[in-house]
């Protein structure tokens, strides 16, 4: 029961920081395990060396929790603050709801002092930035392009499409001559899929007005967007009955697969189209926008490092942070992992190595978008509002007016808690 | 121990009977022996039982999520906001009375297969019998997990045996909310009826056989046997099979979880127990999962009630 306050016979509650900031001992750190996670391990052990060289006294605990578990982890460690570690890392749509948990440091001090942080992207460090104050450093960015089938557009004499229209043409047309794949491989709960389109039409997930957020999918912007997505959840292109539940990894591995002629996939998801039968046989390009020679905004996903509020090892735990996402092992972490570096410099030296990642470093340059920075957003995403909306729509149980309204609705009364 | 070995006509021989009597004098004394002896399961009870819903009840009164729970804000309390927020919410009406029907659906088919196959076992042979039994105790062991998966791959579009077999191309089986519904009712019946099965079976045999010969003597048929002769004797049984199922079925969440991947297409698939989960656990708001538990505790509550009144009316002692 250590570190829990039970007051009277009220459900627990976790106390306040510890207070305490040693310079010696045992800093423990919590990472993603990924999947074929020893070329990252290696990057982090070399970090975890150099530190605990400069450091006399300390050594460094790096566990790796798996993917899937994280969110169970992370709220555990939260409320049980005696086996929490000093640092984690966590996914970047989830900083908001850990600050409002009260489970995160704030690092606003150390970060303006931090001379490497100018070189972070806007989007990045909106990421690591809730309420005006900075709650960790980003690791690394995620971004999602168009993969497309080389040896199919060649075979039917197609062109990657220049812009949304013509990608659902091209996608159709894929479908019409090829009935065994799915023209763009979309999926009904495939937010990140599906945002890009609501995001070049004009629309947003929603308006920050002075911190506040209210809904916004019920614009005729956004409405355009989701409209354009949903029609490609049908016969078709991609029919309902298949790809209506589908996520984002179910597209992926239906284009590694090779039941796709197109899919919206990330940087991170090379590997799988490397292990799967396409590989040798597919390009990438960004996704196209609403006029030819624009890119689709896409969602900057990615992780963040951040210190825990509970750490007994503050300093050192926020030298730690600054040197697992520092522009070193993020360089090494690119090349073990094909992680996008988040400086922007880091990562204009490693696309010259890499020409793989030319599309995604181009469409981040191009703009990126984020989810609302809100403790509403981890509610919102949780009760699929968004995929139950596409889903309604490709299942004809709802119009895309009716559909968006609602949805708009319960955003707006997750947002007024 | 010395309590255990107290004398003869201290009641515990008396049976239920005589209990009812006017209890000699002497007796008076001891009428806290029953509670001494129910102490320990009771302690128990309270412990693991009583507690927790006095935590549930108590959650659902108050504004509790992840932030109350690691400290980010103070809890406080709501009294009935969180049950106003959802029985205002039309969502849960639409899962409340999916969850009822589709609970009596189960049941239904739970208890009908069960029924029938505890009566083929009597009529068959002894090899055919332990096959069946075979197969049914197979079902029965296999964790609910396990059967929702495997169940989930026959009747997948691209790789299941099922749709082969039937010619169905690749035609989805949990796009449709019926069709949905009734793949996650037949994998229930599936892995359910063996209880019943061997629950009646057992009842069955210990039916003298002059009755069924009897039966059978003035020419009954199967259907009237069971109707007029098995069923009622089977009375004690099958309630409490079917409240039994009854309770099992309405707090189904594997496999509407495991084969509909989480409630289905947009919810259209969710039952309550699913529902609470995605309240409580995925967005963490555990104050309105506990609400949705109490109205299922409650619920439960009363079908338990209308078996403890069936029993009594039944004439059995309790």
């Amino acid at each position: 029961m250590a570190g829990v306050a039970v007051a009277g016979c009220a459900p627990s509650t976790s106390t306040e920081g510890s207070g305490k900031d040693e310079k010696t001992g045992t800093v423990r750190v919590w990472l993603f395990k990924e999947v074929g996670n020893a070329p990252k391990q290696r990057v982090v052990d070399g970090v975890v060396e150099r530190f605990e060289k400069k450091h006399e006294g300390v050594t460094v605990d790096v566990r790796y929790i798996p993917i899937d578990s994280r969110a169970e982890r992370i709220k555990g460690a939260f409320n049980d603050r005696g086996s929490a570690p000093d640092v984690i890392e966590y996914g970047n749509t989830d900083t908001a709801g850990y600050v409002a948990d009260g489970g995160l440091a704030d690092v606003s001090e150390e970060f303006e002092s931090w001379s490497a942080a100018d070189d972070i992207d806007a989007t990045a460090k909106k990421s690591v930035t809730y309420d005006g104050k900075t709650y960790g450093a980003p690791l690394f960015v995620g971004v999602r392009a168009l993969y497309y089938r080389t040896d199919v557009f060649e075979e039917l004499g197609l062109k990657p499409p220049k812009t949304l229209d013509r990608l659902t043409e091209t996608a159709r047309q894929i479908r019409k001559e090829r009935p065994k794949l799915y023209g763009l491989a979309v999926g009904g709960a495939y937010t990140y899929g599906a945002m890009p389109f609501v995001w070049a039409k004009g629309g947003d997930l929603a308006d920050e007005r002075g911190g506040e957020y209210a809904a916004a999918l019920d614009s005729p912007e956004a409405k355009k967007g989701i409209k354009a997505y949903t029609d490609l959840l049908d016969d078709s292109n991609c029919p309902p009955e298949r790809c209506s539940q589908w996520g984002g990894n179910e597209t992926v591995e239906a284009f590694a697969g090779g039941r796709a002629g197109m899919a919206i996939a990330g940087d991170f998801n090379r590997q799988a189209m490397e292990d799967g039968e396409v590989k040798g046989d597919y390009g990438v390009v960004p996704l196209p926008g609403e006029k030819s020679g624009e890119i689709a905004p896409a969602f900057a996903g990615g992780n963040n490092v951040g210190v825990l509020k509970s750490s007994s090892h503050r300093t050192l735990a926020v030298e730690l942070m600054k040197e697992l996402a520092g522009k070193r092992a993020q360089a090494e972490l690119f090349d073990a992992m094909g992680f996008l570096p988040t400086f922007t410099d880091t990562r204009r030296e490693v696309a010259e190595r890499e020409p793989f990642v030319k599309p995604f470093v181009e469409t981040l340059d191009a703009g990126t978008e984020f989810v609302p920075v809100s403790p509403a957003w981890g509610e919102i995403d949780a009760s699929l509002v968004l995929p139950g909306m596409f889903q309604e729509i490709a299942g004809g149980k709802k119009d895309v007016d009716a559909a968006a309204e609602d949805a708009t609705e319960k955003m707006d009364k997750v947002f007024a808690e | 121990m010395s309590l255990l070995a107290a004398p003869p006509g201290n009641g515990a021989g008396g049976g239920g009977r005589t209990r009812r009597r006017a209890r000699p004098a002497s007796l008076q004394g001891h009428r806290w022996t029953p509670w001494l002896y129910l102490a320990p399961a009771l302690l128990v009870l309270a412990g693991l039982l009583a507690y927790p819903i006095y935590q549930l009840g108590l959650l659902s009164l108050l504004e509790y999520t992840q932030a109350q729970v690691s400290g980010g804000e103070p809890a406080s309390f709501q009294g009935l906001g969180n049950y106003a927020e959802l029985f205002s919410d039309p969502q849960f009406w639409d899962v409340l009375l999916a969850t009822v029907v589709f609970a009596a659906a189960c049941v239904f088919g739970t208890m009908a297969v069960g029924c029938a196959l505890a009566v083929l076992l009597t009529r068959i042979r002894a090899v055919p019998r332990l096959l069946l039994m075979l197969a049914a105790m197979g079902a029965w062991a296999t964790p609910a997990m396990t059967g929702s998966t495997v169940w989930v791959f026959l009747f997948d579009p691209d790789f299941g045996p099922v749709n082969r077999v039937l010619g169905l191309g690749d035609h989805s089986w949990t796009y449709g909310r019926m069709s949905a519904f009734a793949l996650v009712l037949m994998e229930v019946v599936w892995c359910s009826f063996p209880l019943v099965m061997t629950t009646v079976y057992a009842g069955i045999r210990a039916i003298p056989a002059e009755v069924l010969e009897a039966a059978e003597l003035d020419g009954a048929s199967l259907w009237r046997t069971w109707r007029s002769v098995l069923a009622p004797m089977l009375r004690p049984i099958l309630v409490v099979v079917v409240i039994q199922s009854i309770i099992w079925d309405f707090k189904i969440f594997t496999q509407i979880y495991v084969m509909t991947g989480g409630g289905g297409d947009a919810g259209q698939n969710l039952v309550l127990n699913v529902y609470a989960y995605q309240k409580a656990f995925s967005s963490s708001q555990y104050s309105l999962g506990s609400a949705i538990g109490v109205v299922m505790l409650l619920i439960l509550l009363a079908v338990v009630l209308v078996y403890l009144r069936l029993l009594r009316r039944g004439g059995e002692e309790l």
